[in-house]
């Protein structure tokens, strides 16, 4: 029941290869500052090589080179497949990826030269925002329109995911980045004080919430039934999660300002709600796995599928400790610690990146008519990764909670028993079991990168016809 | 109407539609409905070409 009509899969292929090639400099300049976390030497007396320079870079290139290629790749990919249509422009998609390369370049040029917000996760000065936000117009028009011409009545769970993370990403870029320009380089706030910190932490743990969250439940929707054979566990339990993860997830920013100006109602509201949100958390995640539930022998024999459900486990994971910090009087132990970088890399390695990882090796076979070059390299990918990120983690636990202790530690007269740079001494260990893990984790990807070249060597591009949708829809 | 009134006419309007939503979802006559649009990305066929890459293992990846 072929049409003349073909997916448009020459864009989903530009962002699933960038997918990569993004993840190796990001992870790779992860690596480094965790080496000079370790040994600072290596900034080389060169302002542009300093930590404060290279970690914004690190972060916007895993969130949004890594992360973001990954998701326009595989929100294109599912949009059109579950839709049974092609993109409704290829014009505008191909000026969603060209635009999207160039932020990710103008980031790289901009941030090792200094030239920043000082806003985390949106550090790109206001010409580059505006760049992202005709992008990110651009992205809503070609992934809406594609639904608006659907041949299925019903639109897949995973369209919904990946449809509230393009509206509310749009939302939250464009209302945190409202600022005055002073220079080509160089704007302030349009916030002052404490309501500039809240709107950044709106922003900042919605970014999480919906970027690192919500887009990837919607990856997990669509490539964990299709990777399983089998549906989703409860079709009803996908729309419950949807609705409460959206109604809790923009309440949950003012955890990261607690003991702070921020007035104290505001801040246990975030904490409340922060905690309400373990229960969509965990619905999804029970979704995601239960999946499985009839073919758990899959996790055995399809080392593809041990990498999308480990994925979730660690959602799971990193979802309960999240809740768990966000109230206050653990805030109080964690905040400013190793504790929380710990906590954000189960979140990014552990869900993020694995779940990217499976999705790039359903994929890229399917976009280039490949078999996948080996199984047994995705093995080695999968431990290799798994046993750096629990290596990141978990030394990043005991250098934080440590941390935490020691600076809170009084003795009888008041005085502090530790001096700022005896903890910092007492840190060295685990930042060099730290850069281990992440070296390890960056070994895995760059065992996967080898594994899909091989795959597509040669290979020509696939031109899939658009399948007209079954009857029963 | 001041601010505080308007935020709590929502915040429990909110709660009625998110309520709403989870009865909607439960609702036996809706079962059906549900079961199908689950099959959606299964009723798809987007396997690769399996003889594209000749002498490799068979899998399921």
């Amino acid at each position: 029941m072929a049409t003349n009509e073909t997916y448009n899969y020459t864009v989903v292929r530009q962002f699933a290869i960038m997918t990569i090639v993004w993840g190796i400099v990001g992870m790779l300049v992860g690596v480094f500052i965790a080496a000079q976390l370790a040994w600072p030497a290596l900034n080389f007396d060169l302002p542009w090589l300093t930590f404060g320079r290279l970690r914004p870079l690190h972060t916007n290139a895993v969130i949004f080179a890594f992360g973001g290629c990954a998701l326009f790749a595989t929100s294109y990919y599912v949009v059109q497949r579950t839709c049974h249509v092609r993109l409704i422009s290829d014009r505008l998609a191909a000026f969603t990826f060209w635009g999207w390369q160039l932020v990710i370049v103008l980031a790289a040029v901009t941030l090792p030269l200094g030239i920043t917000q000082s806003k985390e996760y949106a550090e790109l000065e206001w010409p580059v925002d505006l760049l992202i936000a005709v992008v990110w117009i651009s992205y809503a028009i070609v992934f809406f329109g594609t639904i608006v011409k659907r041949k299925v009545q019903h639109i897949y769970v995973a369209n919904w995911f990946f449809g509230a993370y393009i509206i509310t990403i749009a939302m939250l870029h464009i209302f945190n980045n409202a600022v005055v320009p002073v220079t080509l380089l160089k704007s302030y706030s349009a916030y002052a004080g404490v309501q500039d910190a809240m709107v950044q932490w709106w922003y900042g743990h919605n970014a999480v919430g919906f970027f690192l969250t919500a887009a990837f439940l919607g990856m997990m929707y669509y490539f964990i039934p299709k990777q399983a054979g089998r549906p989703v566990y409860s079709y009803r339990l996908s729309i419950v999660h949807f609705w409460a993860l959206i109604f809790t997830y923009i309440w949950a920013g003012p955890h990261h300002l607690h003991y702070s100006a921020l007035p104290g109602w505001t801040q246990s509201l975030g904490m409340v709600m922060s905690v309400i949100l373990l229960a969509p958390s965990w619905g999804g995640m029970i979704n995601g796995i239960m999946t499985l539930s009839g073919a758990w022998h899959k996790l055995r024999t399809d080392p593809v599928m041990r990498l999308m459900i480990v994925s979730v486990s660690f959602y799971g994971m990193s979802t309960f400790e999240g809740p768990m910090m966000s109230i206050r009087t653990v805030n109080a132990l964690s905040h400013y610690t190793d504790w929380t970088i710990g906590h954000v890399h189960s979140g990014a390695l552990g869900w993020v990146a694995l779940v990217t990882m499976g999705c790039m090796y359903y994929l890229i076979p399917r976009l280039f008519g490949r078999e996948l070059y080996s199984l047994k390299l995705v093995e080695l990918h999968f431990w290799t990764s798994t046993i750096g990120i629990v290596l990141y983690i978990a030394s990043m636990w005991v250098s934080g909670i440590m941390q935490g202790l020691m600076w809170r530690a009084v003795n009888d007269d008041g005085t502090l028993t530790y001096s700022f740079i005896e903890t910092v001494e007492a840190m060295h260990p685990f930042y060099v079991i730290r850069f281990l893990g992440g070296a390890l984790f960056l070994a895995g990807m760059l065992v996967m990168t080898y594994n899909l070249w091989r795959t597509i060597a040669g290979a020509k591009p696939v031109e899939a016809p658009v399948l007209a949708p079954s009857m029963a829809h | 109407m001041d601010f505080s009134t308007i935020h709590s006419v929502f915040t429990v309007a909110v709660l009625v539609i998110f309520v709403g939503i989870v009865l909607w979802a439960y609702d036996s006559r809706s079962k059906a409905r549900f079961d199908a649009a689950a099959r959606i990305p299964l009723d798809d066929d987007d396997a690769p070409p399996a003889s594209a890459t000749p002498g490799k293992e068979k899998n399921n990846a």
